[in-house]
């Protein structure tokens, strides 16, 4: 019946612009059956609702075709605003003061005091380092735990339950092959050059660390020195070479240790600064390596926690544990 | 400088610290670890509060050796030990009332990140209330980001993590048009901190010369910060993430997070841009519009809601409206209204939450209307709980909501005419709307058409739970009946932000 009856319908309504009511009165088991045929179904509703006003007709087009309206309106009202936005930050850097230039606001009492004292009140030569590690120490720690914040997201998000990993299953239980099925590795060039780089990399981290109250460094990019250190390895060595000296309870133990220890060391700057207290730490000489006071031993701590957290996350993402 | 004043601080650091403890103990130790934690930072934040109250005067806390332009510092004024206090014996209500609901809906050997996540998120919201640093406040909103969506996604489903990916990208959104203000501020001003700002703000203010940032900082920030704390058409991520985490996520995400970023652009306006900027750059007016808005429309979402815990998440989105209604008012009445809302929503909404976890318990995990119908019944504690949290939603005198509708009103009917009318409009279609649709949710809890699989069920209460929804209880009635004291504080307090 609906093949030829629809085309006679359409051909009925282009010529004559209207339905008669006997053409589409359908039984109601007809009905139930048109409801589920999907693609007729659609035109059937359009020519039921051509009788119908205007506003009802409307709504019957909209609820058909709102939807995709309203992704096209909506992808190019995201478009005009993110260009919006574009154009008016664009525009506010047309007029901020000049990067640079000696009558800058951001050149005041701050800046000068930070250029001009930090050797002597905080001990480091390296006056970036006396800035976030003592003058802003607070901040600073702040910003330690939000590495570690992530590190724990991540792991709640990837971790899977090592008794399930050792069974050689992930999660997914039809999954065939992945990183985990080539361990170990062996390709020779990169083991040969991880020979070496390694050890380099381990030295070269600690050696930023230590100097990062003297020189340009300090925690947070020695860490993540050695820390491409520890994912060289496990890429050069596998993951089980790794886990003889950094596994999941070594991760545990050098990360609580260290963000502990800053903490403490932090809270006893902070208390001692607060009441006006003489913290007795030793600044050191400045220049050498035992320099800055707390600085040192804060750059330390900081250096280990983001060498962990930076396999944390290779770990993670490659094998779902430590 | 007396121990007492010491307490902020050690709040905010050793929060961290348990955090760090709690990732490395088994769930249970952890547990205790945190609870035991959250309960000492209630009380020192408590006595830190009868401190300042006693002073009747803010304290600067040097977070050093240096002054504050060099190092960092905090402030401590009556306001910000209020809201440190609520927010800690909120934090602690709210994890014991679902505790249960922790251990069954996080993976086992994961649990203990969630204590992690909970005592960091609680240092970042010390953090944000007492800092008075933007680039502090920013280090612990980026805390504040991360732990949230954590939290989310600690109930391990496929629906929380399309929730958390939601909301960590309208979160990472917001932060980035927070950090993008504060670039394009330090850039102007050359300070950090807030006082020095303020100063160098309204020289240049006063000079008219950076006009065009300064118009484009205050929305940066405003709208920043509104992605976050879910304002109205900001709100979309809310109802998902809200909706879907395990109960006492729901409640610490609703009752306290959404606050703390409140609390920073309050402080960043009345404390950095002070009220003649704001009300000159006509901020005040979209907050208002949109405030009103989402009183509104937040209450259709809800009353639309068939699943108990979204159309909370929906009544949350229209309760923030009432917070930026109050500070679109742009007077001091309009700014305590907000602040008094701030405490009234963050004390009534966990209950509501974790009643609403308590009746999934006795409705097979069901949240849905029909299969909650009669949990009332079956659930007596947590229907009272839902009970006087509904009420006090809806505005009934002696609950706590009602301050909210009468301090909200007391600014309105001082503002312009326009605003009068349109506040007192809104104030009125929202709370008939509350009404409407909170009262069927009552009825239906302690209707007997209940479903006959879960007929005759009676809970067997454990401890934490039935401790919680009391105290819970018991501080919404307090906060009516005293609420002139809560209210006087809240006005002394923002006296002392220099309004």
């Amino acid at each position: 019946m609906r093949s030829d009856g629809f085309l006679a319908r359409l051909v009925s309504f282009v010529e004559s612009g209207s339905f008669r009511e006997e053409d589409y009165t359908l039984s109601p088991a007809q009905k139930d059956t048109l409801d589920t045929d999907i693609p007729e179904n659609r035109w059937l509703h359009s020519v039921q609702h051509a009788e119908k006003p205007v506003g009802a007709r409307l709504m019957s087009w909209f609820s058909q075709k709102g939807f995709e309206l309203f992704r096209d309106l909506y992808r190019i009202a995201s478009v005009f605003i993110c260009v919006t936005l574009i154009g008016v930050l664009l525009s506010v850097v047309s007029f901020l003061p000049a990067f640079g230039s000696a009558e800058n606001p951001a050149v005041n009492e701050v800046v000068e005091r930070y250029v001009s004292k930090s050797i002597e009140e905080t001990g480091a030569t390296n006056a970036v380092a006396g800035m976030i590690s003592a003058y802003r120490g607070f901040d600073t720690l702040g910003e330690a735990h939000v590495l570690f914040v992530a590190a724990c997201s991540v792991i709640v998000l990837l971790r899977v339950d090592p008794s399930e990993r050792k069974r050689g299953k992930l999660l997914d239980p039809d999954r065939v092959g992945g990183d985990m099925d080539y361990e170990p590795n062996s390709d020779l060039i990169l083991r040969k050059a991880a020979k070496i780089l390694v050890p380099l990399a381990f030295i070269f981290g600690l050696y930023v660390i230590l100097n990062g109250t003297s020189s340009p460094g300090g925690g947070f990019s020695g860490g993540a020195i050695m820390g491409a250190g520890l994912i060289l390895n496990s890429v050069a060595f596998g993951f089980k070479r790794t886990e003889r000296f950094f596994g999941d309870e070594m991760y545990h133990a050098v990360k609580t240790a260290c963000l502990t220890v800053y903490a403490l060391l932090m809270a006893y700057f902070i208390y001692m600064g607060a009441n006006g207290w003489d913290d007795h730490v030793w600044l050191g000489i400045p220049g050498g390596i035992v320099s800055g006071g707390l600085i040192l031993p804060i750059n330390i701590a900081v250096g280990f926690e983001v060498a962990c957290t930076m396999y944390c996350f290779y770990a993670l993402f490659r094998k779902g544990g430590l | 400088m007396e121990l007492v004043q010491n307490f902020p601080f050690i709040t905010i650091v050793f929060s961290l610290t348990c955090g760090v403890f709690c990732a490395v103990l088994k769930g249970k130790k952890a547990r205790g670890l945190c609870l035991v934690w959250l309960t000492l930072t209630t009380l020192m934040s408590f006595s830190v509060l009868l401190y300042t109250l006693k002073t009747g005067e803010y304290y600067i806390y040097r977070m050093g050796k240096w002054n504050a332009p060099w190092g960092n510092e905090i402030r401590v004024g009556v306001l910000e030990a209020l809201m440190a206090t609520a927010f800690s014996g909120v934090m602690l209500l709210s994890l014991l009332g679902g505790m249960h609901h922790i251990f069954a809906d996080c993976e086992p050997e994961k649990t203990n990140l969630y204590f992690t996540m909970c005592s960091l998120l609680m240092s970042s919201l010390f953090a944000l209330i007492y800092t008075n640093d933007l680039f502090t406040a920013y280090v612990f909103v980026e805390i504040n980001t991360i732990a949230s969506c954590a939290l989310v996604m600690l109930k391990s489903s496929a629906k929380t993590l399309v929730a958390t990916t939601r909301y960590l990208i309208m979160s990472l959104l917001g932060s980035g048009l927070f950090l993008l203000g504060i670039v394009i501020l330090y850039g102007i001003t050359g300070e950090l901190l807030m006082p020095s700002i303020a100063e160098k703000v309204r020289t240049i203010f006063a000079t008219g010369e950076y006009s065009l940032p300064l118009t484009v900082i205050i929305g940066l920030f405003s709208v920043g910060l509104a992605v976050k704390s879910a304002l109205f058409p900001f709100h979309s991520w809310l109802p998902d993430a809200h909706g879907s985490a395990t109960a006492s996520s729901s409640a610490i995400l609703s009752g306290l997070v959404l606050k703390g970023y409140i609390i920073v652009l309050i402080k960043i306006f009345y404390r950095v841009f002070g009220l003649e900027i704001i009300v000159s750059e006509q901020v005040s007016w979209f907050l208002f519009v949109f405030g009103a808005l989402a009183m509104i429309l937040g209450s259709v979402g809800a009353l639309r809601e068939r699943d108990l815990k979204r159309m909370l998440a929906y009544s949350s989105v229209a309760q923030v409206g009432y917070i930026y209604l109050g500070l679109g008012l742009h007077s001091e009445l309009g700014v305590t209204a907000a602040c008094v809302q701030i405490l009234v929503h963050a004390i009534t909404k966990p209950m509501l939450f974790i009643a609403a976890g308590g009746f999934m318990d006795v409705s097979g995990g069901h949240k849905s209307m029909d299969a909650i119908a009669g949990a009332g019944r079956r659930d007596p504690l947590g229907g009272l709980a839902f009970t006087v949290g509904a009420l006090s939603m809806i505005g009934i005198p002696f609950f706590a909501g009602f301050v909210t509708k009468l301090e909200l009103t007391a600014g309105a009917l001082e503002s312009g005419t326009v605003t009068t009318v349109m506040a007192l409009i809104a104030i009125a279609v929202s709370t008939l709307l509350n009404a409407l649709y909170y009262v069927p949710v009552i009825f239906n809890l302690f209707s007997a058409r209940e479903q006959a699989e879960y007929k005759g069920l009676r809970v067997r209460y454990r401890a934490d739970y039935a401790f919680a929804t009391v105290a819970f209880v018991l501080l919404n009635i307090g906060f009516g009946a005293f609420s002139e004291y809560v209210v006087g504080a809240v006005r002394q307090g923002l006296a002392l932000f220099g309004m």
